[in-house]
């Protein structure tokens, strides 16, 4: 620790991250009118060596700045997943950005400190710069969401999304500042080791508790703290809904361990209780109301919030295999929901956002690939195999078993089931119905349509053989507690 | 006790060709997609076949064993065997498969070469139930099995085709989720492993067995489907396509009872004695009482739908008076329902194919103008009685005689289902077959072709076989279900 300025290498992806979201910035000032597709390619080509220098780096540990960020496995596994994840929303929505006329640098830099934010959320070290990066994360989310500004709905969303995330973040940041009163320490070891005194019957500790679950509940959509959820999913040009629905949940996600299980797993007994709560309201709330739904973006939204339960599932087992399900959960939803999401933008096109439920009637007579990739996500979804939502699943429910809490688990699987339903009523639409005479989608982005074909038949394949995608997020928490 | 991945080749290959036939899509008029299905269907019967001729019938041990590790942080394994009970039920899934892609040959009009790759991969998956060794490995077949059947019922359908398949695959799905639990929870019970084999051999305390016992009740009851979780069937046949009935009937509800002989009896022996009580009740209702419901219908598919719920009644009453006799009985008869069931419903897709009605009423005097297929329907109206000289005989008898062995009573109420099978099935065969033509269209039917010939003669000829020499079906059983129920009659409660 004490030359640990000269461990700045630990940090090189984040330094990357921001140079070159500067240098987007700087380049699309000057030759942004002419060239637009210079900062979309220069983007895309940050992202890329922001995974390499990520996966350069698996493997090795340590401090960089004075302990303020960390590398470990975990950070690297979840880093190299979150910029995935940001290429493939950069590579889906450039026919959709190009069509709207939003097709600007802005939309890039945003995007790249965005992912900034995740990845100081995954390597954070110490609680003010944790915030730091959720801010840096909402912040640049806020700002895309209402990024539409001639749409009413965009703003709206954008505006929700914005006080009720401040209001998230003051909630979170409370819980911290008890957190700082009750041991005297921003860094999260030494948080842990002062909080073995504390106890967990410590009023103030269980304040501090309740405040963080709040935020984090809030920032990740678990019910009850889901109301801004289905509103700014569908508000939001849906490549931004696509980013919103996988990168930030990895990131809350990685938070979470940072803040409850690194500094304060010594109070699981309490925040255990607060999760299986969020669990219970999450999984009826977000599989029950789904049903209800006619637009395809509400749903998913609401298909978010039951699946926030299920990974909360693996927070509440709260065992080395639970943190890893949790987490291999988180990673493999937000492989689900860029799929879903990307699909809605492939199909999209100017006027039609095909959105509706009954958009896609008859898809699978007009479109039959992209009815075979819509069957495929929504069973993934639905946890049914041989796909690899099917494996998300199993890891939790196998990890809450083990943690002896079944009564928890009979209820997932039934919510599984209630669940199965409203996925499958869009796969009744889109297969079973005959198709509507006028409906043009676009569908003719071959970017958007390979990117897609990948990501959806991975969730078929990594459902085959799944071994080593489970083995490379089990082994990232390996050591976590 | 050699392995030349047969078990795998008979999974795979149907699967891979299955959606190598979906990628030749509707070529040449679906001639291509029609003889490269035939192609990979009889290739997958082929590969079956040394199954039987290879097969040890002395050993209850597992034979053809494949065992690799798939997911090894969870100790899932890919863990394939056979024994005497899953061998019959390859077969006949393999060889189903053959016929149902003959029969679909003309009658299936739109999207031609995604309903023959929908029954292609079907048909891997359930060779995969039948010969899954590991239990996350037979929860994956078995759920997997349920999106082809899903698309086949919704995409081919009938009228009322979206509200049956939902039905059908939420009934379906719920059931089979509470199996998962119990997996997960056998699992860390038996040390960190899925092998069903490990399972049968950890020892389990009263009232976790019965709360497996339930779980896995509820699964297999559902597939079977057991009286009071039966009503998703008569929807799905009602609206299936012709084969999607056959392979619904002839082999779906074989994997629920399939689940009780491989799970149920084994891992939780102790409950099975003390909840056989509630079995043997559940079995005679769907016997006496489905049986009922049968005689009242007006529609034919929906009539052999419930007559095929009452059918597997004798099979679940078999299993659970533990005697050798019965169980190798309802094994003998899920076999002969195979066959039968596979032919009524084909039977009523020839009718069906000429005059787009299944309504009764409708028809009247067939048997004037299609004398082919009034004979050969006849024989599988005899097997679906029952008639000595048939398979239906050979499995009801032996259930019957082995439960009165046991428990008199049930014995003779179950004999009562005979009857009330003898009167739906002869009613439905008189009324269509017999009397004068009642109208033109009648009239104008043509007998059955040269394909549907091949097709329901095949079955006669195995509903014949399997009832008058029925001794080489029973010699593979034999061993096996002799070591099922020693398994059985042995506590697994510690003490």
């Amino acid at each position: 620790m004490h030359n640990a300025l000269s461990h700045w290498s630990f940090a090189i992806p984040e330094i990357w991250v921001l140079v070159m979201a500067c240098v987007v910035l700087l380049v699309d000032v000057y030759v942004g009118k002419r060239q637009r597709d210079l900062a979309f390619v220069l983007t895309g080509f940050s992202l890329l060596a922001a995974m390499a220098l990520t996966w350069a780096d698996r493997g090795q540990s340590g401090f960089a700045f004075f302990g303020q960020l960390r590398l470990d496995p975990f950070t690297s596994v979840a880093s190299f997943f979150v910029e995935l994840l940001t290429l493939l929303v950069l590579l889906y929505s450039r026919k959709y950005l190009l069509r709207r006329g939003l097709y600007r640098g802005e939309v890039f830099v945003l995007l790249l400190f965005a992912l900034l934010g995740a990845m100081i959320l995954i390597s954070g070290s110490n609680l003010l710069v944790l915030y730091l990066g959720l801010e840096l994360l909402a912040l640049s989310q806020y700002a895309l969401v209402a990024f539409q500004r001639d749409n009413v709905r965009a703003t709206e969303a954008g505006l929700k999304y914005f006080i009720l995330g401040a209001l998230a973040s003051a909630l979170l940041l409370y819980g911290m500042s008890l957190l700082y009163g009750l041991t005297g320490s921003l860094n999260l070891q030494q948080i842990a080791v002062a909080l073995i005194n504390v106890g967990p019957q410590n009023f103030l500790l269980v304040l501090a508790v309740v405040f963080v679950v709040a935020g984090i509940a809030f920032k990740l959509g678990a019910a009850p703290f889901h109301m801004w959820l289905p509103d700014a999913y569908q508000g939001a040009p849906t490549p931004v809904t696509l980013f919103m629905s996988s990168v930030p949940k990895i990131a809350i996600f990685a938070l979470f361990l940072r803040i409850l299980v690194e500094g304060g797993y010594g109070s699981i007994e309490i925040w255990r209780q607060l999760f299986i709560a969020l669990v219970l309201v999450s999984l009826l709330i977000g599989n029950v109301v789904a049903i209800a739904q006619t637009n395809l973006k509400r749903m998913l939204a609401y298909s978010t919030v039951g699946n926030m339960g299920f990974l909360a599932l693996g927070i509440v087992a709260g065992t080395q295999n639970g943190l890893a399900s949790a987490f291999f959960y988180a990673v493999v939803y937000a492989l689900m929901a860029t799929a879903a999401f990307g699909l809605i933008v492939y199909l999209s096109r100017e006027g039609f956002e095909a959105e509706e439920i009954s958009d896609l009637r008859g898809l699978g007579r007009s479109r039959p690939w992209a009815a075979f990739l819509l069957l495929v996500i929504m069973f993934s979804l639905a946890g049914v195999p041989p796909t690899i939502g099917f494996y998300a699943k199993l890891a939790v429910f196998q990890a809450l078993i083990e943690a002896h809490f079944v009564w928890l688990a009979v209820y997932g699987v039934l919510m599984a089931v209630v669940g199965a339903f409203y996925y499958l009523r869009v796969l009744k639409v889109a297969l079973f119905d005959p198709p509507t005479e006028d409906l043009r989608y676009g569908a003719d982005d071959p970017l958007a349509a390979s990117v897609l074909t990948v990501n959806s038949v991975a969730l078929l394949i990594l459902g085959i053989v799944p071994g080593a995608l489970l083995a490379f997020c089990f082994h990232a928490l390996q050591g976590v507690l | 006790m050699y392995s030349f991945g047969i078990l795998s080749a008979a999974i795979w290959v149907p699967i891979v060709g299955g959606f190598l036939v979906l990628a030749l899509g509707d070529r040449a008029g679906g001639n291509l997609a029609r003889w490269a299905s035939l192609l990979v269907s009889v290739a997958t019967f082929a590969i079956t076949l040394p199954l039987l001729t290879g097969f040890d019938t002395q050993t209850a041990s597992m034979q053809f064993v494949e065992r690799i590790p798939w997911i090894p942080s969870f100790h899932i394994e890919y863990f394939l065997g056979i024994d005497g009970i899953s061998l019959w039920f390859i077969l006949l899934t393999s060889f189903l498969t053959v016929l149902v892609v003959i029969s679909s040959w003309r009658n299936v009009s739109s999207r031609l070469s995604q309903y023959l790759a929908a029954f292609l991969i079907m048909d891997g998956l359930m060779i995969g139930v039948f010969c899954a060794l590991d239990a996350i490995l037979f929860y994956v077949f078995w759920e997997a099995m349920l999106i082809p059947m899903f698309l086949i019922i919704g995409v081919w359908g009938g009228p009322r085709r979206v509200y049956a398949t939902i039905k059908f695959f939420l009934y379906t799905f719920l059931g089979s989720v509470l199996m998962l639990v119990a997996f997960l929870y056998l699992y860390f019970h038996c040390g960190d492993s899925f092998s069903l084999l490990a399972f049968q051999r950890t020892p389990l305390g009263t009232s976790a067995q019965t709360w497996i016992f339930l779980a896995f009740l509820i699964a297999f009851a559902v597939k079977i489907p057991m009286w009071p979780v039966h009503t998703w069937l008569p929807d799905a046949h009602v609206e299936a396509p012709t084969a999607g009935s056959v392979i619904l009937a002839a082999v779906m509800l074989k994997m629920g009872a399939y689940g009780f002989l491989r799970l149920s009896l084994p891992i939780t022996p102790d409950a099975s004695h003390q909840l056989a009580w509630l079995m043997i009740t559940l079995s005679l209702i769907a016997i006496v009482y489905i049986a009922l419901i049968a005689v009242v219908q007006k529609d034919m598919k929906k009539l052999i739908a419930y007559s095929s719920i009452a059918h597997m009644g004798y099979v679940t009453l078999g299993f659970f008076v533990f005697t050798q006799t019965a169980v190798e009985g309802a094994i003998i008869q899920m076999l002969s329902h195979g066959f039968v069931s596979a032919a009524m419903f084909l039977c009523v897709g020839v009718l069906y194919d000429r005059m787009h009605t299944r309504e009764i009423e409708a028809y009247g005097g067939v048997a004037n103008v299609m004398p082919i297929f009034a004979s050969l329907m006849m024989l599988f109206a005899m097997g679906n009685v029952g008639l000595p000289g048939t398979s239906g005989f050979v499995g009801e008898f032996m259930v019957v005689l082995g439960t009165y062995q046991a428990y008199p009573w049930p014995a003779i109420i179950a004999a009562t289902g005979l009857i009330t099978g003898a009167a739906y099935t002869l009613w439905l065969f008189k009324r269509v077959l017999f009397g004068g033509i009642v109208h033109a269209q009648v009239a104008a039917l043509n007998d059955l072709n040269g394909r549907e010939i091949l097709v329901l003669g095949s079955l006669a000829g195995l509903v014949l076989l399997l009832g008058v020499w029925p001794a080489p079906f029973l010699d593979v059983v034999h061993v096996s279900v002799a070591h099922l129920l020693q398994q059985v009659s042995v506590s697994k409660i510690p003490s």
